[in-house]
């Protein structure tokens, strides 16, 4: 093998699994401070889609960033609103969330569908994506703020006691979630594929989601998870190329079946599943 | 002298009950305040109002003379209002120092917090080890956790619910060295108990709480144990006749050199257990919590998955592999620590519960159905034998109160004709009443020839129903001691692992 074709294989699984980073590392601060949001693959569609419909419109790819990031936060505090206010099931929310993005994007783009824009190059996130991680296991492991995080998530009753607001971290948290979702579903919509086709997230919500578990909720990890997972997805397309004999549904399947498996494993280890997982994940925090 | 704080008129009210009604009443400042009341006398709500935690349907509260409303704990923090919960207040995984910091709400670099937490922990002699996780410390160090994180906020007023329930003799010592000395430092302290001898011994003065209302605020030096326990109760309770046991009635139940192997860094292995048990014998275990209580409970049951050594014997058997069921059909039987959820499904009636615990019961299943007249009318049984205070057979699990539902499950157990029985803190959080009504009713089934073992933090408890009494400590356990020749020093310091 080449020196060129190693460059180039790596070169893609960079661009391609940057989408993977900052819907996990939403995800990950989110469900630090205790919120299960499983709306993540609705939220990278809206996204991928405010933000393909606003550059087509405007032509200004600032305009469509901010578009794009909005709609994430939008869709995210109606979110936060259900499950800290009205204290529906989490679970059930974040499933109506993504069953609601879909259905939302496949709307507002069936217009847009097939029409050519300039993508946007993808380095200056693939870049930002990097510099995240480490910011936000900064923030997380060496500021009182993520401190805060944690303590909300590992249990809500003492940090409220300690008089701390729950319900405004967790706000805040779900919002940069949902923030982080839009920017993976814009850097797919005007990055990476340029264009926009219904569905295109194609999954990748579902996968960010078992990342943050195979991380065990580390920021790094989530990292490195990611481009085991990036790199899983374009050996399917370099195995077929080298003519590995197998159906393409098979190749298909493999980044979802990875993902399984590694879930599978992740949580035949209780000890340090309850080591590293937020304790009051999922539970709603109700003031006594 | 002006109080530092006035209630006037409290009343919080929740669905079905008045925690609180109508309560006033002062606390002088630099004094040692208990409040004295039975579980579910409204202590705790009382206290979570003043610290904001819960807010009051009505009433005001003074500071200073000064009207103040306390919507939240920040609120309260900034009033110079500092609570010390009694438990779920630190954060398990992670360190003290990160604990410490949450606490506080003024701006501190981590080398000041460090110095600040060191000159308060030599002033008051704690020993705290800043980067160990709160998962590894013991009750007592935890408890010393959270006394220092409310000092770092210079509180004027510092409110400890509870505070003695979980620490053993030696620390509780401590602990009332610290309080006096932070009352000599112009501190003000609010001191939570239903332990009458700690109030006398520690307090000035002490308000008695009884059913959300105020019975009486009194100067502690004036009283003794027995007239604060006639108004906390309302009424004398009677004193308790233990049995004897025969020296020459047979082992029932033993376990041999048991240990466990269990890799989760939450739990306690289990080392070398040995005790035996006699025929009609009641054998308390002490210890504080977390010292391997709930491991035990799982070799009784067992529910340890087999991570386990050693041999479980029951009349000469070994019973090592049988199951929980297999061991009930063998006429053992369990009251375990989590009424609900472990004991009692919560959302199933009374009857289905019995039903659950009595499957092996032929009369109660035939050919897979369910004779549910059997199964009323036995629970119907229970209910009455054991004054039950449940509307009907039909009433949910969880719409009991702790004592009833106490009661309920015993009673289960006892109407299964076991030949042992064991129960974890069977009194734990329930009222008076029902608390000395269960622990007549043990000493009346060992009297008929039943063992029991009784696993309890409750010391008191322990001296006054067992026979004999041995203590858990890390996972160790001590020789027998006769309750009859037992000294206070001596079980002191079993309790704090100085035993073989």
């Amino acid at each position: 093998m080449n020196y060129d074709l190693i460059l180039g294989i790596l070169n893609i699984v960079l661009i391609s699994t940057t989408p993977l980073v900052f819907a996990g590392i939403g995800e990950l601060v989110t469900e630090k401070s205790g919120v299960l949001n499983l709306g993540l693959e609705g939220l990278m569609l809206v996204g991928a889609v405010s933000g393909f419909i606003s550059l087509v419109i405007t032509g200004n790819y600032f305009y469509s960033f901010i578009l794009s990031i909005l709609s994430g936060a939008i869709l995210s505090s109606i979110f936060a609103f259900f499950v800290l206010r009205l204290l529906t099931n989490q679970i059930a929310t974040g499933l109506a969330l993504t069953i609601f993005g879909i259905g939302l994007s496949a709307m507002l783009g069936k217009k847009f569908a097939g029409t050519p824009i300039n993508g946007l190059s993808p380095y200056y996130l693939i870049i930002f994506s990097f510099i995240l991680v480490f910011l936000i296991n900064y923030i997380l492991y060496k500021t009182k703020a993520g401190l805060i995080i944690r303590a909300v998530g590992e249990n809500h009753h003492s940090a409220y006691a300690l008089g701390y607001d729950v319900i405004k971290t967790r706000y805040l948290t779900i919002i940069f979630g949902g923030v982080m979702c839009s920017l993976a579903g814009f850097y797919i919509s005007v990055c990476y594929a340029p264009m926009w086709q219904e569905g295109m997230t194609a999954g990748r919500g579902w996968i960010a989601l078992a990342l943050v578990v195979f991380a065990t909720w580390k920021p790094w990890r989530l990292l490195v998870g990611a481009y085991i997972f990036g790199g899983v997805a374009i050996m399917q397309m370099n195995l077929q190329a080298f003519g590995v004999k197998l159906p393409g549904q098979f190749f298909n399947m493999m980044p979802y079946l990875a993902t399984l498996m590694v879930l599978v494993f992740i949580s035949s280890n209780k000890v340090r599943l309850k080591l590293n997982a937020p304790s009051s994940l999922t539970i709603p925090f109700i003031k006594d | 002298m002006k109080p530092i704080i006035e209630f006037k008129n409290i009343t919080k009210s929740y669905p079905g009950v008045i925690a609180n009604k109508n309560i006033s009443f002062s606390i002088e400042p630099k004094s040692i305040h208990a409040i004295l009341g039975e579980n579910g006398a409204g202590k705790s709500t009382l206290v979570k109002i003043l610290y904001g935690h819960v807010n009051q349907d009505r009433g005001n509260i003074y500071i200073d003379s000064k009207n103040v409303r306390i919507t939240s704990p920040s609120v309260a923090k900034k009033l110079g209002i500092n609570m010390v919960f009694q438990h779920f207040s630190l954060f398990e995984s992670l360190t003290v120092a990160e604990n410490l910091i949450l606490g506080i709400d003024k701006k501190l670099s981590m080398s000041e917090l460090i110095d600040k937490s060191k000159s308060i922990s030599s002033k008051y002699g704690f020993n705290l080890n800043l980067n160990s996780p709160i998962s590894s410390l013991s009750v007592g160090q935890r408890q010393s956790v959270e006394i220092v994180r409310s000092l770092l906020n210079d509180p004027k007023i510092l409110i400890l619910d509870e505070p003695t329930s979980v620490l053993t003799p030696d620390e509780i010592k401590n602990l009332f060295k610290v309080i006096s000395n932070l009352v000599q430092d112009n501190l003000t302290v609010i001191f939570i108990s239903h332990k009458l001898e700690e109030i006398i011994n520690l307090s000035n003065r002490v308000t008695i709480l009884r059913g959300g209302e105020v019975v009486d605020t009194l100067i502690t030096k004036n009283e003794n144990p027995d007239s604060l326990g006639l108004k906390m109760l309302g009424y004398k309770i009677a004193k308790l006749k233990r049995n004897k046991v025969d020296d020459n009635s047979k082992v029932l139940f033993s376990l041999n050199n048991v240990s466990t192997f269990n890799q989760d860094p939450f739990s306690v292995n289990l080392k070398n257990i040995n005790f035996s048990l006699k025929t009609g014998q009641i054998l308390g275990i002490a210890g504080v919590a977390g010292n391997g209580q709930n491991e035990l409970m799982e070799i009784f049951l067992n529910e340890n998955n087999d991570n386990f050594k050693g041999n479980v014997i029951f009349k000469n058997q070994n019973i090592n592999q049988l199951s929980t069921q297999d061991r009930k059909c063998l006429s053992i039987s369990y009251v375990t620590e989590q009424r609900l959820g472990h004991s009692a499904v919560p959302e199933m009636s009374l009857t289905e519960n019995v039903l659950l615990s009595m499957s092996h019961n032929k009369k109660f299943i035939k050919n897979d159905l369910i004779n549910f007249k059997e199964i009323g009318n036995h629970t119907d049984k229970i209910i009455k034998k054991f004054n039950v205070n449940a509307p009907s057979n039909f009433s949910k699990a969880s719409q009991l109160s702790g004592g009833n539902l106490q009661k309920f499950i015993i009673g289960r157990e006892i109407l299964s004709n076991p030949e042992l029985l064991i129960l974890s803190q069977p009194t734990w959080g329930i009222d008076a009443g029902s608390e000395s009504f269960i622990r007549k009713t043990l000493i009346d089934l060992s009297l008929n020839g039943i063992s029991i073992i009784i696993i309890s933090h409750d010391i008191d408890e322990l001296l006054e129903i067992c026979n004999d009494v041995c203590v858990l400590y890390e996972g160790r356990l001590s020789k027998n001691l006769n309750v009859e020749q037992i000294d206070a020093t001596q079980l002191g310091k079993y309790m704090g692992g100085l035993f073989d």
